[in-house]
């Protein structure tokens, strides 16, 4: 019985993987077409990726796409985890669910208003539109998904051990170091997870800040479009989606193989009960 | 928090690696030079083969950026922060851009070639004498159809797009203007009316046309007609070529009551840094072999007569691209109607796109 | 913590907000009085709550954003909770979020090209013999494809909700008698409950204002309130009405805010 059911919520995440990953693999297959078009398929070509590796001008975007990603997201999840501890040790109520309101704005806010009060925000300072324009207006609108991904963890996280560190001297810095972060640390990973995908995916404000020749994929994507998304685009979605696979399956393994060793020594501490903290 | 900080490092190691690269992709770019041209323009306006020839023959690198509407553009330049030496925006745009002072005067003794452009393309009401703008595509807004699924005999002007035996056949170009501005071509009235009663009457008109629409839709037009989930499409007429070069069923016409003709016609914006290149770019841009080469690449109508004798006999004979002045008559070109009405006409295409509702 | 040291920690972030949020919901709200000819007024305001299409048009948005939320949900918990029962599930996770790195407008059109006449769907409704349907530009259609993009976010909360339970309270909950479905019931999805919440909310909020799908995938059949915004920044450049929308959009953010948080207190009370 309980072997059927365990079948069943696996066909049901197989069905999952399947619907998500049905596009991908559409974009993929059609990155191979002969045909200039996502449309029909009519032979094998890799003419599309001979033609990606000539186009210095895209291969400069992506990296310069990546480039903002990696920093922003690192960027706003520092800020983002310590704003995250700010509000949850606010004590009155009703200024935490105000702080929290302030911080969801920019979630509400569609692209286009964020991506105009932005460039209106950076004219008005006389800011020079380019790659830091770009950083910055990602930083701002990938700290609150991170403070939504961090706050759950503290709310979870067991105060006790807190007070109990304190008890036994333990500065600010310490409590902070050695218990609060420990414990939202997954909180902390999942929000630059997130940071990361909301800056790979924005397009509007992106277009505002931009400017000096510097763009970004989504960018120069849209703009593209106009002559119909060529497949040059979907031979580099493809490099770029079998990287992030490879890097993210890569990670996972060696941070596996980490924790069985760790866990091994951890069992013997026997102090250490509180349970370990997956990434 | 050790783990963490190790993490930190590598994504700071990982993007300064993606900036060493991205530096040494620019060097082999070749361009050391410090004297660039800002260009900014539709995406994928242009036969990037002309951008390499540009460089190879003046010196100058050219830095391309791209918008995806006029609209966008304006803003752009409007809040400054930018340095565009050059840019290309639509005639409606450019008048604007003109009363507000965006656009810098152009110098005429600088500018060699004007001679090769269509005089009928020159001296127009949105730019009188050219003093801020040169043409650099036309075109106009009309009907596409697939003879497989629909007569060509049957669809010659904008009232047989009411036809009921349309129904959920047609496909429409996501504009405001445009829209309403069949409502008031079919009835008759200017596509500039700033008459409410006209507009009202327009929209009245267009009611009956929610139910043959399809879809509302913008430059995905193009991919859905090659792939012929609809019939029939009102688009512009560099789209139009697009699909018929993909789709040999496709079928460009102009509509008997007359329609849209547009510019877009190059400017120097008041961001810029280096108008002597831009000077250059334009100048490049007259000769009628590099504008004969670009029209053969987009595809869009060129307004330089010199390169219409360059290019393929049947592309200049199709008179649904390059009308005969008999049809020019009945072409007009959008004017700034001023905030108030462009504001209406904006309302009033919200509410059409609302009884599309199901 | 005192609050000496909170502030060197949390400054930036209060610089943020002070820089990022406030500065702009001040420019938003300044702009919602300038009238399209950049005068003062208070007809922006007066216009959205008096026209007929911009106030069915938000019930509109929120019926069809009510309806993502509610099927991205139905989708996405099973799928949360499913996964924190396999081996791997950090793996797993990972994948299921890695479609999101792939461009938005590609993935669409990559919709556009599964759900058309000619597309692979179509083919096999061909083929077992239902037809040929148009799929495009139906609701059922964008619903799909919105889904579709909105999955991976309320799925992460909800995952790293589940996963935070402490498994002795299963155990003990287990060990009491309770057959899995109860455990369930009466430990799982309560404790989960602050993820479901952050799920909501970055679900909700964001698809009150799509515009791009509704376009590419409802041919704007489905008209919602990011497509008013849209056109009114980016064609007819009234930023004024634009803001004016931009401003309702914060306030039902708020209002789904102090709907949620009110949740949460009941179920404490429980």
């Amino acid at each position: 019985m309980k072997k059927l059911k365990f079948s069943w919520s696996n066909a049901y995440l197989f069905l999952i993987f399947a619907l998500l990953y049905t596009p991908i693999i559409y974009l993929i297959y059609y990155s191979f077409n002969q045909a200039g078009t996502m449309n029909e398929f009519t032979g094998f070509t890799t003419e599309h990726y001979g033609a990606l590796a000539n186009d210095t001008r895209l291969i400069r975007i992506a990296l310069d796409t990546f480039r903002v990603a990696l920093l922003s997201s690192l960027i706003a999840t520092i800020i983002g985890t310590l704003g995250a501890i700010g509000i949850f040790f606010v004590k009155q109520r009703k200024t935490q669910v105000s702080l929290l309101g302030l911080n969801n704005v920019l979630l509400v806010s569609p692209d286009v208003i964020i991506g105009a009060s932005f460039l209106l925000l950076f004219t008005m300072a006389g800011f020079r539109l380019g790659f830091y324009s770009v950083l910055f207006s990602h930083i701002a609108f990938s700290i609150p998904i991170v403070v939504l991904m961090v706050l759950p963890k503290l709310q979870e996280m067991n105060l006790n051990m807190i007070t109990a560190a304190k008890d036994l001297g333990a500065n600010n810095w310490q409590v902070l170091k050695s218990v609060i972060i420990p414990s939202i640390t997954p909180g902390i990973l999942a929000g630059y997870f997130m940071a990361f995908t909301y800056s790979i995916d924005d397009f509007a404000v992106t277009f505002f800040v931009t400017g000096n020749g510097f763009a970004t994929l989504s960018v120069e994507i849209y703009s593209r479009a106009r002559q119909g998304i060529s497949l040059e685009i979907n031979a580099l979605s493809t490099i770029l989606f079998i990287l992030a696979l490879g890097l993210v399956s890569g990670y996972y393994f060696i941070q596996q193989q980490q924790r069985n060793r760790k866990r091994k020594l951890t069992n013997i501490d026997p102090t250490n009960h509180q349970k370990a903290v997956s990434p | 928090m050790k783990k963490l900080i190790q993490l930190a490092a590598m994504i700071l190691g990982i993007t300064s690696i993606l900036y060493i690269s991205s530096l040494y992709v620019d060097r082999s770019e070749g361009s050391a030079s410090s004297d660039t041209l800002n260009i900014f323009n539709w995406g994928d306006y242009i036969d990037p083969d002309l951008l390499d020839q540009f460089e190879e023959e003046t010196g100058y690198r050219v830095v391309y950026e791209t918008f995806d509407s006029n609209e966008a553009m304006y803003t752009k330049v409007q809040q400054g922060g930018t340095a565009y030496d050059l840019a290309i925006p639509s005639e409606y745009m450019i008048d604007r851009m003109i009363q507000e002072e965006l656009v810098l005067p152009l110098d005429h003794s600088k500018i060699e070639g004007l001679e090769h452009i269509d005089p009928a393309f020159l001296d127009l009401a949105f730019d009188p004498d050219n003093q801020y703008s040169i043409p650099y595509f036309w075109g106009t807004l009309g009907i596409v159809y697939n003879d497989k699924m629909i007569d060509g005999e049957e669809i010659k002007s904008w009232s047989d797009l009411w036809k009921s035996k349309y129904r959920e056949d047609i496909m429409l170009i996501d504009g405001a203007r445009e829209i309403i501005g069949i409502g008031l071509q079919t009835k008759g009235y200017s596509l500039n009316s700033k008459n409410d009663e006209e507009l009202t009457e327009a929209f009245e008109l267009l009611k009956g046309l929610a139910p043959n629409v399809k879809a509302l839709v913008a430059d995905e037009i193009k991919m859905y007609m090659i792939q012929e989930e609809a019939s029939i499409a009102v688009t512009f007429s560099g789209e139009a070529a697009d699909m018929m070069w993909e789709n040999e069923s496709l079928h460009y016409i102009l509509p008997e009551e007359g329609s849209n003709l547009w510019f877009d016609n190059m400017v120097i914006p008041k961001t810029a840094q280096n108008k002597e290149a831009a000077y250059a770019f334009i100048n490049f841009m007259l000769d009628p072999e590099v504008a004969a080469q670009n029209a053969d690449y987009i595809g869009y109508s060129t307004p330089n007569q010199d390169a219409m004798a360059l290019l393929p006999e049947e592309t200049v004979n199709d008179v649904q691209f390059y009308p005969t002045d008999e049809m020019m008559k009945n072409l007009e070109v959008y004017e700034n109607i001023g905030f108030e009405y462009l504001g209406k006409y904006n309302d009033l295409f919200l509410e059409f796109k609302m009884l599309r509702r199901d | 913590m005192t609050s000496k040291q909170n502030r060197v920690l949390f400054f930036p972030y209060f610089i943020w907000i002070g820089l990022f949020v406030l500065i702009p919901i001040g420019l938003l709200v300044y702009q919602s009085f300038i009238g399209i000819d950049g005068a003062f007024t208070f007809d922006n305001i007066l216009t959205y709550f008096t026209s007929a299409t911009y106030l069915i048009m938000t019930l509109q948005s929120f019926i069809y954003a009510f309806i993502i939320t509610l099927i991205t949900f139905c989708i996405s918990y099973p799928t949360a909770y499913f996964l924190t029962q396999t081996k791997r599930k950090d793996l797993w996770m990972l994948l299921l979020i890695l479609p999101t790195w792939i461009n938005v407008l590609l993935k669409a059109y990559a919709f556009i090209g599964l759900l058309s006449q000619d597309g692979s769907i179509n083919g096999f409704f061909d083929w077992i013999g239902i037809g040929r349907q148009q799929l495009l530009f139906t609701n059922a259609s964008f619903l799909l494809v919105a889904t579709y993009i909105e999955i991976p976010f309320m799925l992460l909360p909800i995952y790293n909700a589940i996963e935070e339970i402490d498994s002795t309270l299963l155990h003990a909950s287990r060990d009491l008698g309770a057959s899995s479905w109860d455990t369930f019931k009466t430990v799982v999805f309560p404790l989960s409950l602050s993820g479901v919440r952050s799920g909501i909310q970055v679900v909700f909020i964001p698809s009150l204002s799509l515009f791009m799908l509704t376009r590419l995938i409802g041919g704007n059949r489905v008209v919602t309130l990011g497509t008013a915004i849209e056109q009114h920044f980016l064609v007819t450049q009234n930023w004024g009405m634009g803001s004016t929308i931009g401003i309702v959009l914060i306030l039902l953010m708020i209002i789904i805010m102090l709907l949620t948080s009110g949740r949460k207190k009941e179920a404490r009370k429980q």
